[in-house]
């Protein structure tokens, strides 16, 4: 047990040493890190709870994701059909599922077949399982389609790739350092801002779908008569967006679209100096968009975001260019913004927030300050009692976790690890559990020389006895580090990383550093009893 | 240099007696626990029960708990708690979930923004609308249960049976007690408390089965000594590694309750009762002697320890 090779030694001391000095990167000034070659550059990051930012978990929601996709199934049978000049009525979303009824049971069969194109298989062509999104079932002269629970499930993966994207996009045009912004889960998204202490202009260009559409407005009745009986056919009542809301009667057919916009600037109106929204669009846009305005000279089409009717000009002659303005008494922060949505794109389907977690920079400083404290004064109690207690193998002993707290900043910084609050709570921990395998050591080589077994015999054989119970206790401890890392999130993470690392560091020291150290003692010293 | 000795060399204290009179205390304090836990109930942080926190500051003393107070009921918002920390003119808000889904949720920190107005400092906001909340809940009554369960299961293939038993049994009472001791003294119960009681665990464990090392490896080596003075053997002779151990371990505690900061200060003073106060006691007093309830004798596990060793001799045996 007190046997090691000169090379073996060796071994130990650089690969501690190396590991400790993984370490450095994180201590040094953001120049001199970018200075670095690129395999040194990992370092340790702050959590937000230390220096500050914003947590939000964005959810997209799957009955969201079907009611999308039924509208969406909805207008592709509206086309469907009357491209095959088929004749049908009441073809509506009722519940989970979009119906028709065609009109001429002749026709029905030829209906049921080109319907049935609608349906995809899940996961793209290409997919093996053969499994189609939707289900559609003919009863006679009846149609019915209906979304799949997986092919939801898909689309709702698929919202969640896209809304990143999105998000990602709106979030770099805040011009914040380093946003984090990752999957969660099957139908969640995580966003982290470092340094954001007032999230809610986040939540706001977060919250908002962005999809923007140009109709026409319905003339044929206004919209108080259309409220009171029913809107004609292929119309709905939508509300400004000013207060009070004012109710519009707009076609539902969309004559362009947001997808169709190449780009979108903050700017003010020449004759009113109100901040408007300067668009431009792409040329199939720009083409949809002139021909429906030549054919249309004379009446009003609405702008409508997120099915609010932002303003609804009167078209005074036909819009051949392919650009335009929005205006609708926006404050200069308002217009920029819509500028950020509408060149990011909308999102696939609305998100919600459901937890939001700000820490402001203030608290985050006072957070570092009393950490530090605490493992300071943790150390130098720990380290005094220790010498107290073994004189001069405590001092090998606070060696060893000084070590030990060496090792576990360098694991953690080669690993790119976050260090929270509750983190550095679990490197105080392993302090005292580091501690408590030195002690074990010690207290073991004690009975053995107290048993009557010579100085060296007593200490080989308490490393070796109290070595097996390092581990198994350790092993123990670890298993519970394990589940908090697996079914922890944030906070809790945070200290199964920094606690799971100092059980492992913990058991590597007690092996190799504590038993060197006291080898060498031996063979320098060559006692006759034990000093403890 | 005079060393300091906590513990004398070889103590010969009769830990097994104690049985009579530590196993109905900790019935006792298993009751009062329980009782505490049903009546007071925890006090479920937003973590787990929904809602908005907000921890404000009003710079040069310029906090006015009453004015902050009718500006917030003005809101009705439902049920709002406003604890002053501190003595630097910091409040803590808590606002109970609201009816009406996510978004409500979202609405009240708006709604308290605009009402407290501008000139004070935001240090900490968090929002966990009913879904989060709910999962976040269940999540932690699986981790602690999948936690004992992976421990128990870990025991069994090391020791005999008998010890993974035991060692659950004591490793339940301690978290029943932890429980019960939150409950009392409402500390907040969040996601960091859940942390804290599966560290508790992770201790106590550790300390029974350095006790249990040795009950197995004097089994082995004693195996006509009465059981009673065979637990007591072992309790005694790493009496002074426990006593050391938890000294060291309680200082470190004691420097992250004292300076560690408000953050992290209902997980500290939780451990501190779990590690401090119930586990050393539980593995002396409580997991030591029920090995005494669960069958263990000095015969029965030495004899089983020689067929293993004969078995594992046969096998190497054969060729």
């Amino acid at each position: 047990m007190l046997h090691f090779s000169k090379w073996k030694a060796l071994a130990i001391v650089a690969f501690s040493a190396i590991i400790c000095l993984m370490v450095v990167p994180s201590l040094l000034s953001q120049t001199a890190y970018e200075r670095l070659p690129s395999f040194l550059q990992r370092k340790i990051v702050l959590g937000l709870d230390l220096q500050g930012g914003s947590y939000i978990v964005l959810q997209v929601d799957a009955a969201e994701v079907r009611k999308v996709r039924l509208e969406q199934l909805r207008d592709d049978a509206r086309r469907v059909l009357r491209d095959a000049k088929v004749g049908y009525t009441g073809l509506n979303i009722q519940g989970d599922q979009v119906q028709v009824r065609i009109r001429d049971g002749q026709d029905a069969d030829a209906a049921y077949t080109q319907l049935r194109t609608l349906a995809q298989p899940i996961g793209g062509a290409m997919s093996a399982t053969g499994q189609l999104d939707t289900d559609v079932t003919r009863n006679g002269n009846l149609i019915t389609l209906s979304p799949t629970a997986t092919g939801v499930q898909a689309r709702t993966i698929q919202a969640v790739s896209q809304s990143i994207e999105i998000i990602r996009k709106r979030i770099d045009q805040l011009g914040t350092t380093e946003p984090s912004i990752q999957r969660q889960g099957a139908d969640r998204i995580q966003v982290q801002v470092p340094g954001l202490q007032d999230p809610s202009r986040l939540k706001a260009l977060l919250g908002q779908t962005a999809k923007l559409t140009f109709r026409l407005v319905d003339t044929t009745m206004s919209a108080q008569q259309a409220l009171q009986g029913r809107p004609p056919a292929g119309t709905e009542v939508l509300y400004s967006q000013s207060e009070p809301p004012v109710p519009y009667l707009i076609e539902q057919r969309v004559l362009v679209a947001g997808e169709d916009l190449t780009d979108a600037q903050p700017s003010f109106d020449p004759t009113t100096r109100e901040p408007v929204v300067t668009f431009r669009f792409n040329t199939n846009g720009a083409r949809r968009f002139a021909e429906a305005t030549q054919a249309n000279v004379g009446r009003p089409f609405a702008i409508v975001l997120d099915n609010k009717v932002i303003s609804a000009p009167v078209i005074r002659e036909p819009i051949l260019g392919g650009s335009g303005q929005i205006s609708g008494s926006f404050t200069v922060q308002e217009a920029n913004d819509l500028a950020i949505l509408l060149r990011a794109g909308a999102l696939p389907v609305p998100l919600q927030v459901v937890e939001e977690r700000t820490v402001g920079p203030g608290l985050g400083a006072d957070s570092i300050r009393a950490g530090l404290v605490a493992s300071i004064v943790g150390a130098a109690a720990v380290a005094l009692f220790m010498i107290a207690t073994y004189g001069l193998f405590g001092i090998i002993a606070v060696l060893a976790v000084a070590v030990n707290v060496g090792l576990i900043f360098g694991v953690l910084a080669m690993l790119g690890a976050t260090l929270t609050l509750p983190g550095i709570a679990g490197v105080v921990l392993t302090v005292g559990i580091a501690v408590d395998s030195n002690v074990l050591i010690y207290e073991r080589i004690r009975e053995e020389a107290r048993a009557g077994r010579s100085a060296i015999s007593a200490i080989d054989a308490g490393f070796s006895r109290a070595l097996a119970t390092i581990l198994d206790s350790n092993i123990t401890t670890f298993i519970a580090a394990a589940v908090l890392f697996y079914i922890g999130s944030g906070p809790v993470r945070g200290f199964a990383i920094t606690f799971g690392i100092g059980i492992i560091t913990t058991v590597f020291t007690a092996f190799t550093l504590t038993r060197l150290m006291v080898a060498m003692w031996v063979r320098w010293r060559r006692p006759q009893h034990v000093p403890i | 240099m005079r060393l300091l000795r906590i513990v004398p060399d070889d103590t010969n204290f009769d830990f097994m007696r104690f049985r009579r009179i530590s196993f109905p205390i900790s019935a006792l304090m298993s009751i009062v626990a329980l009782v505490a836990f049903l009546t007071l109930g925890l006090n479920f942080g937003i973590d787990f029960k929904g809602g908005t926190l907000l921890e404000v500051r009003y710079p040069n003393n310029t906090l006015n708990i009453a004015d902050v107070r009718s500006k917030l009921e003005s809101l009705e918002l439902g049920e709002v708690q406003i604890q002053e920390i501190g003595t630097d003119g910091e409040v803590l808000i808590r606002v109970a979930q609201q009816p009406g889904g996510e978004s409500a949720q979202q609405a009240v920190v708006g709604k308290v923004r605009a009402a407290l107005g501008d000139g004070v400092e935001y240090r900490r906001v968090e929002v966990v609308g009913p879904r989060v909340s709910q999962e976040l809940l269940s999540y932690g009554i699986v981790g602690l249960m999948l936690a004992v369960f992976a421990i128990l299961i870990y025991l069994w293939f090391r020791f005999e049976w008998q010890f993974a038993l035991g060692a659950s049994i004591a490793n339940f009472h301690d978290i029943v007690l932890t429980i019960g001791f939150m409950a009392i003294f409402q500390i907040d119960f969040d996601l960091t408390s859940v942390a804290a009681l599966l560290t508790i665990l992770g201790y106590s464990l550790n300390d029974t089965i350095v006790i249990y090392d040795r009950i197995r490896e004097m089994l082995r080596r004693y195996k006509k000594m009465p059981t009673d003075e065979l637990l007591n053997a072992s309790i005694n002779s790493t009496l002074s590694r426990s006593v050391i151990t938890h000294v060291t371990v309680t200082l470190a505690l004691l420097a992250l309750v004292l300076f560690g900061g408000r953050a992290i200060h209902s997980f500290s003073v939780t451990m501190m009762f779990g590690v401090v106060l119930v586990g050393t006691y539980t593995s002396i007093f409580i997991a030591s002697p029920l090995l005494i309830y669960l069958g263990v004798t000095t015969r029965t596990l030495a004899e089983k320890a020689e067929t293993k060793e004969t078995n594992a001799k046969a096998e190497r045996v054969t060729p």
